[in-house]
């Protein structure tokens, strides 16, 4: 055995390989992309590993792998769940041969999300068990179970880990790497893995009667377990039992549940032995709803009436603070600490020498107050320069904008979609914009890699995520083949030629499309690419504000003057928008 | 309640708070306690405040609430000033004497404290300003300011030096483990003051 100080996702990635897994796919997403990220650069891997171009694509795969013997695992963050929805919900009644593990993880608070949607919610609609861990460790342990779970009774498994379990560290207990190594070997079976209506019937119902086993192996295994301390019980799930468990007063009884389905006889029987009982959950009342079901007249506190919040996350003060209310607590150890007030904030920023902020700044000056849909990726930070008008979810710039065009508004709209998002789920908006002939333009944000997440490579990058050098796709190709005969490929650091491009888009009727090509200015310093610093010549300055209106984080202003700092990476874009000329290459005059 | 001795590490996506709570957690697996933490990734990273959340000899769940915290490492005058309210009464702060501007002062013109008002308001605290850049730089690196960080709060944290530079030794690329073992003892002369 083994203690490493980890990662929430570097230990699950360890507990893949303590447990011979053979197969792994995923699309990357916060906060689940280390998992993929820790296990694709692994020496001598006995496991395939693949990033995928969407979660659909990637469950497919893994669903697949899983019907050939092996072990798979396929990770995600929760709303690429609602993107492999439609393997998910069928998969439940195929089942699997090999353990199939999906890795859904939540974000509550939406610290890096579009919304807080629970994965648990998924896992009781597909009637699949869901693991829920409350730490470091037990996220590392439950993988270990999860395998021989989803083997056991033919279904996959959902491992949900929050932020605050794949973002948090602890020192880990950590056992030794299997070489997994099975040969995949397909048996065909029909009435398994054909869904003709008269197969699936039959499935469904095997897939139902499943589920009583189920329940009480989860009790068996120990996820779900509690300790009868007094009168009174707080049941709590989720990174929330950790801070019931530090709170927890003499004499309150706790039970910690940390899967599902929740086995309602045995929930029952300890929750009327008590005299109220509070619930502790994240998000969804997942586990208050069934509480609810089985407490006769014992009274349960919770969501429903009051006690918790719907929303956000739970920290160690709300969970004081629910406990003091709900009388589980006499009083919060956490005195109130106001933050200061007024200060300027600090939020996350397009990098300096980021390529979006240049196309950006050529789009506004172009097409001035066209409508801007967007999308998920850094470039969504566009929202900070007036160039974000909407984001809803992957690929929906171009379904918003032929949307937008088709609904009679008269304005002008150009939208803008990263390369990883246009080919997780872009591409058939655009084939649809054409062929049902809306008039827009659409900017594909081309940095070459999926760079918000970690920069993780995508078929556009030419490598695969182990390295491997493949042919790149061809952006220009896709969209031609798709009907669009304007498309241009521009450097956005070069704003004439970008503006020039953008002018002659915005005279034609039809889709267009820009392909705005540059690196991701992180993966270029990675790469060794060396472009000089620029300077102001604080003499030839005349404080007009223009290039601090660009807002770039390498240029600062004080005293009328502007002053470039030691972030500028030599993007130029600034010295080609100084009206005085005032700002060049340093070293040169 | 546990008694966890918990530390809270602020400063800018790309400064190095990563690293900070890496060499905290070695440290603390050299002297076999429990540790928890709990971080910034993704996209808030770019740029943004960021802070890491270490809780040596936690054993519950990683992060620390506001006014309990033991002690406050910042990278930055704003961002300690910011982060303040996350220690206790008696807590302690180690902060680098260097103030970066958000770019939202200067591109919505948003007021924001000089560096004299910031640490007016940081004495009011157990505070320990040092100038962790030059340091770094006399040490053989600006990227080991992180390291100068560590080395002055050294003397309040419940860990040995001896742990701590054992941790560093280990966590930092190979080429500059002499570079920032200088950095970790320059951080421990210009640290131990507090006032």
């Amino acid at each position: 055995m083994e203690r490493r100080y980890l990662l929430g996702n570097e230990a699950i990635a360890h507990a893949c390989v303590e447990s011979g897994v053979d197969f792994i796919s995923g699309y990357p997403g916060t906060p689940s992309s280390e998992v993929i990220d820790t296990l694709r650069v692994q020496p001598d891997r006995p496991y395939y590993v693949e990033w995928s171009v969407n979660e659909k694509v990637a469950l497919e795969n893994a669903l697949a792998a899983a019907w050939c013997g092996v072990r798979a695992l396929c990770t995600m963050k929760h709303v690429g769940l609602n993107v492999a929805a439609d393997p998910l919900m069928t998969s439940a009644y195929t089942g699997v041969t090999g353990g199939l593990v999906i890795m859904s993880a939540d974000d509550p608070f939406a610290h890096s999300s579009q919304n807080e949607q629970d994965t648990r919610c998924y896992a009781h609609f597909a009637r699949v068990p869901c693991l829920d861990p409350a730490s470091v460790q037990e996220a590392h342990d439950m993988i270990l179970e999860a395998f021989p779970l989803s083997e056991e009774f033919g279904v996959p498994v959902i491992f949900r880990p929050t932020t605050r379990i794949c973002h948090s560290k602890g020192d880990v207990d950590l056992g030794p790497a299997v070489p997994g190594g099975r040969k995949g070997e397909f048996h065909k079976d029909p009435r398994q893995y054909v869904v003709i209506p008269a197969h699936t019937r039959v499935l469904h119902k095997k897939l139902n009667e499943k589920q009583p086993a189920i329940r009480k192996r989860l009790v068996e295994k120990g996820f779900n377990r509690y300790e009868i301390r007094g009168k009174t019980a707080i049941i709590a799930s989720g990174i929330g039992a950790s801070y019931v468990q530090e709170l927890l007063p003499a004499g309150v009884s706790f039970m910690k549940i940390g899967a599902y389905p929740i086995d309602e006889e045995w929930l029952g029987d300890f929750v009327r032995k008590h005299e109220k009982v509070l619930v502790i959950e994240e998000l969804a009342p997942e586990v208050e709803e069934i509480v609810r079901q089985v407490a006769g007249t014992v009274p349960v506190f919770g969501k429903k009436n009051g006690y918790a919040p719907y929303e956000g996350e739970l920290s160690p003060a709300t969970v004081a603070a629910i406990m003091e209310k709900a009388g589980f607590l006499k009083k919060s150890p956490f005195a109130p600490a106001a933050p200061v007030q007024d200060l300027p904030p600090r939020p996350p920023i397009l990098c300096a020498g980021c390529l979006h902020r240049g196309m950006f700044y050529a789009m506004k000056k172009v097409f001035k107050d066209a409508i801007y849909p967007s999308d998920i990726g850094c470039y969504t930070l566009g929202l900070q320069l007036g160039t974000v008008d909407t984001c809803i979810c992957m690929g929906a710039s171009i379904t918003v904008a032929s949307g937008i065009a088709h609904s009679g508004e008269p304005r002008d709209i150009i939208c803008t979609i990263g390369d990883s998002t246009f080919l997780h789920t872009g591409i058939q908006g655009l084939m649809n914009a054409v062929y049902n002939g809306a008039d827009m333009t659409v900017v594909i944000l081309d940095n070459r890699i999926t760079a918000m997440t970690g920069h993780q490579p995508n078929p556009n990058s030419g490598a695969t995520a182990c390295g491997v050098e493949i042919p790149a796709v061809s952006l220009d190709a896709i969209c031609r083949a798709c009907g669009v005969t304007f498309v241009e490929t521009v450097d956005p650091f070069d704003i004439t030629g970008t503006v020039n491009v953008l002018q002659e888009a915005k005279k034609r009727k039809g889709v267009k499309v820009i392909i705005a090509r540059q690196m991701c200015v992180i993966t270029a310093r990675r790469a060794g690419v060396k472009r000089g610093r620029y300077t102001v010549d604080a003499e030839a300055c005349t404080g007009c504000g223009t290039c601090v209106r660009f807002g770039c984080p390498a240029i600062e202003f004080s005293d009328e003057k502007a002053r470039i700092n030691d972030l500028c990476s030599g993007c130029s874009v600034c010295a080609q928008l100084c009206p005085a000329g005032a700002i060049g290459r340093e070293g040169k005059k | 309640m546990s008694g966890s001795y918990d530390i809270l590490i602020v400063g800018i996506g790309g400064q190095g708070t990563i690293l900070a709570s890496n060499i905290l957690g070695e440290a603390c697996l050299i002297e076999n306690r429990h540790i928890r933490g709990a971080e910034t990734h993704g996209m808030a990273q770019r740029g943004g405040s960021v802070e890491s959340h270490i809780r040596i000899g936690g054993e519950f769940g990683p992060l620390i609430t506001p006014g309990q915290a033991d002690l406050l490492i910042s990278f930055d005058l704003l961002e300690a000033f910011r982060y303040s309210h996350y220690l206790k009464p008696d807590g302690k702060m180690v902060v680098n004497n260097h103030l970066v501007l958000p770019t939202s002062v200067f591109t919505q013109k948003l007021k924001a404290p000089s560096e004299a008002e910031i640490v007016a308001e940081l004495k009011k605290h157990a505070l320990c300003l040092l100038d962790a850049d030059s340091l770094a730089i006399a040490a053989g690196s600006p990227l080991s300011a992180n390291v100068v960080m560590l080395g002055a709060a050294a003397g309040v944290m419940p860990l040995k030096p001896e742990s701590l530079l054992e941790a560093v030794k280990r966590l930092v690329p190979k080429k500059t483990v002499e570079i920032n073992a200088k950095a970790f003892e320059a951080g421990r002369n210009a640290g131990g003051t507090f006032r």
